[in-house]
C-alpha cells in the first residue's frame, strides 16, 4: 500500500496513483480502511477549520479534523457535537463514511443528519458540493459510503448547544436481559444518552445481566461546587501483550465484579470526554488481545426480533465461554439514517468483541450469523473483517445502487472482498 | 525575563510540526506571525488558527520563499516594522532531499544546504543581531536527530541540520548573558508529509502532536539543545560512542 499524506483540500488526485481510499484516524477494526495494492490517502493532516458561526454553531471543517480536536475547541464556547461514538480519536471524515452513531440515536439519530453539505473530490478530477439538494444521490452514497465515493475534504455540520462541559450521569443494574427492556423503555425519555453493558459470559437466570448507563448534558453549575475536571492524559499499552488477556478466567473475575459486586456510583457529574469516551482512558486498548488480535461482531436486530434475537445471540456466546467484557448494547430509534448504505437503522445494536482463537472463533461467528439473518439484521461493515458477502447483500438490499454511485478509481480491501 | 514571549514568528509555519505548535501557542493566548511560501496553504492555516484564537490572539501572515537568502534581511525588517513587539522566533522550514539525487548531482545536494541549513543561518544572523540590541527574545530552530551522525542514508540533510546545530551552539554561547535564549530543536521520526514514503510502524514514531508540545515546553523553560521526544538523548549518545570503523560498515 503506498501512502500520500493529503495535506490539502486543494489539490488534485493523480490517476497513477489509483486505486485510492482515504485513510481516517484507523480506528474502524476491519477492512474498510485497508487498500492492499492501492494508495491510502492519509487524511489526519488536512485538519483545518474554514469557518464557524458562533450565533447558530453551524462549522465547516476539513475532513480530516478528529472530533476530540473540535471538542476541544467547541466546547468551551457552548457548543456540543450532535453525535459521537464510543472514541473522540476519529476523523469527521471517518464518521461521515461510517455514518457513525453514539448513544443518544433514539433522538439524534446517526452521524450523517447532522452534515449539512460537503466537498467531495471524485477521480474524474471534479470536486463537487454534495448536500441534499445538490448531488442527492451522491450526498446519500457518500453518508455511510465507506470512502468509495471519493474524498471528502470538506464537510458542514450544525452543532448543539449546552451549558456546559459536564453531564448528569447514572447507572442502574439488571439482573438479567428482560429487566433491561423496561428500565430503557424508562430513562428513555428523560436521558438521551443510554447504553447497557452486558456480561456476556453469564447463562440461565443470569443470561444478559448489566449495566445500564445514562447521561444527559447537565446545567451549569452553581459557583463553588465542585466539578469534575478532565485531565487530558490517557494511559497507553505500549506493546501487543504477548498472548491474550482476554481469556474465560479473567473475562469471568473480570464481569463478577463489575456486574455483582462493585458498587455503581449512582448518579454523578461527569466531564463529557469521562462519561462518552471511557476506553479514550487507556489507548491502544485492543492491544490486550495479544497479536492475533480479535473480530469485533457488531450487529442490528429490528425491533420485531430484537428481544429474542438478543436473546439467542448472548445464549450462544455465553454457551462458547469465547465472551469478552467489552460487550455493549444500544437503541437506535426511528430517525432514518441518511446514507444508502447506512449501519444504524430501527432496531436493538449489540457490539460483540472476541479474542481471534482461530477457527473455534470464526464457527462461534458463523453461528452468530445465522441468528442475526433470521432476525432480519445486519452487520456493521465499519467494524468487520469476515462477513460473507451473502450477509452483506442481505443487510444492505440497496447495495446494488450504491455500487452506481462509487468512484471507478477508489476501491477498498473490503469492496473488492464484497465483490468478486 | 519574561516567560513565554507575547508574539512568535514561525517560518515555515505550514509544516506539519510548526502548525501544532502554532495552536497550542494561540490556546496560551501568544499571538503569532506565520511566514510560509505556499500562499494558498498559508490562508488556509491562518483562517484555521483565527477560527482557534476566536479573537483571544492576534494571527498574522507573511508569504515568502526562505530559500530566496538574498531577501532575508529585508524580510525580517519588514516584519520587525510591522510587529516591533516580536519576541520569539521558532524556524521550522525544511525538506527532506532524495539522496540518491544529492548524490548524483551539486546542483540538487547545494540547494538542500541552502534551504536547511543557510537560510535559517542568515535569518539568524539578522535575528540575533536585533534580539541581541533589544537585550530580549528566544530563537529557536528544529534541527534533527539526522545532523548528529552522518548516515549513508541521508548525509546532506544530516550535514545541513548538522551545520545547523553548530551554528547555534556558537550563536548561544556569543548571546550567553544578553537575555536572548537560543533553543536547538532536535526531533526523531515524526509523522509528517516529509516523511511519507517511510515504512512509519515502531515505537520511535511520534505524532507531530507529541513534538509541537515539547517545542512549548522547550520555550518556557528556555532549554538549550531538546530531544524530541526525549528517549532521541540517550539513543543518540549510544550512537555517537561506535567507532567510525564499526559505524561505516552500518547500512544506516
Ligand atoms: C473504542 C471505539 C469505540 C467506538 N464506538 C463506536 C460507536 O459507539 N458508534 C459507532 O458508530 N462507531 C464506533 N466506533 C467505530 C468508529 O467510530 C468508526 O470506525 C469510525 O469510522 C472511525 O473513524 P476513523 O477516522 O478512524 O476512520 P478510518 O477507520 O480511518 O476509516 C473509516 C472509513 O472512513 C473512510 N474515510 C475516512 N476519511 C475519509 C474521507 N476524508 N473521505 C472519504 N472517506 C473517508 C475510510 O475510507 C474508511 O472506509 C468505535 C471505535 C472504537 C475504536
Ligand atoms: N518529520 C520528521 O521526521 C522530522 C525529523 C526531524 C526534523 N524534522 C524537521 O522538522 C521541520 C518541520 O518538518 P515537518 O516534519 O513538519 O515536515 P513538513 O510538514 O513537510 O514541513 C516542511 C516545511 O518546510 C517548508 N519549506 C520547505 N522549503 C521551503 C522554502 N524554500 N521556503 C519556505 N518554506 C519551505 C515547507 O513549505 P510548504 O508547506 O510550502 O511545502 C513545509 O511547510 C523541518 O525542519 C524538518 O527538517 C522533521
Amino acid at each position: 500500500m503506498r501512502l500520500i499524506e493529503w495535506r490539502d483540500r486543494t489539490a488534485p488526485l493523480s490517476a497513477a496513483d489509483a486505486p485510492f481510499l482515504a485513510l481516517g484516524n484507523g480506528r474502524s477494526h476491519g477492512d474498510v480502511c485497508v487498500n492492499d495494492g492501492g494508495t491510502l490517502l492519509l487524511t489526519r493532516g488536512m485538519d483545518r477549520l474554514i469557518a464557524f458561526d458562533r450565533g447558530t454553531g453551524i462549522v465547516d471543517c476539513e475532513a480530516g479534523i478528529l472530533l476530540g480536536d473540535l471538542l476541544h475547541w467547541c466546547l468551551p464556547q457552548g457548543w456540543m457535537l450532535p453525535v459521537v461514538p464510543g472514541t473522540r480519536f476519529i476523523t469527521v471524515g471517518g464518521a461521515v463514511a461510517n455514518d457513525v452513531h453514539g448513544r443518544n440515536h433514539r433522538v439524534a439519530g446517526s452521524f450523517g443528519r447532522h452534515v449539512l453539505e460537503m466537498d467531495l473530490l471524485r477521480s474524474t478530477g471534479e470536486h463537487l458540493r454534495i448536500g441534499p439538494e445538490e448531488h442527492a444521490d451522491l450526498f446519500a452514497a457518500t453518508i455511510g459510503g465507506l470512502g468509495l465515493t471519493g474524498l471528502i475534504t470538506r464537510v458542514r455540520l450544525r452543532m448543539i448547544p449546552v451549558s456546559s462541559d459536564l453531564m448528569l450521569t447514572e447507572s442502574i443494574r439488571f439482573g438479567h436481559l428482560d429487566a433491561v427492556w423496561d428500565i430503557n423503555d424508562r430513562l428513555g425519555a428523560e436521558w438521551p444518552y443510554t447504553i447497557a453493558r452486558i456480561d456476556c459470559i453469564a447463562r440461565g437466570r443470569r443470561l444478559g445481566r448489566g449495566v445500564l448507563v445514562a447521561g444527559r448534558h447537565a446545567p451549569p453549575q452553581p459557583a463553588g461546587t465542585p466539578v469534575p475536571r478532565w485531565r487530558g492524559r490517557s494511559r497507553s499499552l505500549p506493546f501487543d501483550m504477548p498472548f491474550s488477556l482476554v481469556n474465560r478466567h479473567s473475562v469471568r473475575a473480570f464481569n463478577a465484579v463489575y456486574y455483582r459486586a462493585a458498587p455503581l456510583p449512582g448518579r454523578r457529574l461527569q466531564h463529557v470526554h469521562g462519561h462518552l469516551f471511557p476506553l479514550d482512558r487507556l489507548r491502544d486498548w485492543n492491544r490486550i488481545y495479544g497479536r492475533r488480535g480479535f473480530y469485533p461482531y457488531h450487529c442490528v436486530l429490528p425491533h420485531a426480533h430484537a428481544r429474542d434475537g438478543v436473546r439467542t445471540l448472548l445464549k450462544r456466546t455465553a454457551a462458547s465461554a469465547q465472551g469478552s467484557f467489552l460487550a455493549a448494547m444500544k437503541t437506535f430509534g426511528d430517525l432514518p439514517a441518511p446514507g444508502i448504505l447506512s449501519f444504524p437503522r430501527p432496531g436493538v445494536t449489540l457490539a460483540l468483541d472476541f479474542a481471534n482463537r482461530g477457527p473455534r472463533t470464526l464457527r462461534l461467528l458463523a453461528d452468530l450469523d445465522d441468528i442475526v439473518s433470521a432476525a432480519g439484521g445486519a452487520l456493521d461493515p465499519g467494524q468487520d473483517a469476515r462477513m460473507s458477502v451473502t450477509m452483506f447483500r442481505r443487510g444492505f438490499p440497496q447495495w446494488e445502487r450504491f455500487a452506481t454511485l462509487v468512484d471507478p478509481a477508489f476501491s477498498s480491501t473490503f469492496w473488492r472482498r464484497m465483490n468478486p | 525575563m519574561s516567560a513565554t514571549p507575547r508574539r512568535i514568528a514561525i517560518f515555515g509555519a505550514t509544516s506539519r510540526i510548526a502548525t501544532e505548535t502554532a495552536r497550542l501557542w494561540l490556546a496560551r493566548g501568544v499571538a503569532l506571525v506565520v511566514v510560509a511560501r505556499n500562499p494558498e496553504r498559508l490562508r488556509m492555516l491562518t483562517d484555521d488558527l483565527g477560527i482557534r484564537a476566536g479573537g483571544l490572539a492576534e494571527v498574522d501572515a507573511v508569504t515568502a520563499d526562505l530559500a530566496d537568502l538574498d531577501a532575508l534581511p529585508a524580510l525580517w525588517q519588514s516584519m520587525t516594522d510591522r510587529f516591533p513587539d516580536l519576541d520569539g522566533v521558532l524556524l521550522a522550514h525544511g525538506s527532506l532531499p532524495d539522496q540518491a539525487r544529492c548524490e548524483a548531482t551539486p546542483e540538487t545536494m547545494l540547494h538542500e544546504i541552502r534551504v536547511n541549513a543557510l537560510s535559517a543561518m542568515s535569518l539568524l544572523t539578522v535575528i540575533a543581531n536585533d534580539f541581541e540590541a533589544r537585550r530580549r527574545g528566544i530563537i529557536a530552530v528544529i534541527g534533527s536527530v539526522a545532523g548528529d551522525r552522518g548516515h549513508r542514508s541521508n548525509y546532506v540533510y544530516g550535514a545541513a541540520k548538522g551545520m545547523l546545530a553548530i551554528f547555534l551552539q556558537g550563536l548561544r554561547s556569543r548571546l550567553h548573558g544578553s537575555g536572548v535564549t537560543v533553543i536547538t530543536l532536535k526531533p526523531g521520526f515524526v509523522i509528517t508529509p516529509m516523511t511519507q514514503d517511510f515504512d512509519r510502524d515502531g515505537l520511535l514514531w511520534v505524532r507531530p502532536e507529541r513534538v509541537a508540545r515539547g517545542i512549548v515546553r522547550a520555550f518556557e523553560r528556555r532549554r538549550d539543545v531538546v530531544y524530541l521526544p526525549w528517549f532521541w538523548r540517550p539513543i543518540l549518545w549510544a550512537t555517537r560512542l561506535i567507532p567510525e570503523p564499526v559505524f561505516k560498515r552500518l547500512s544506516l
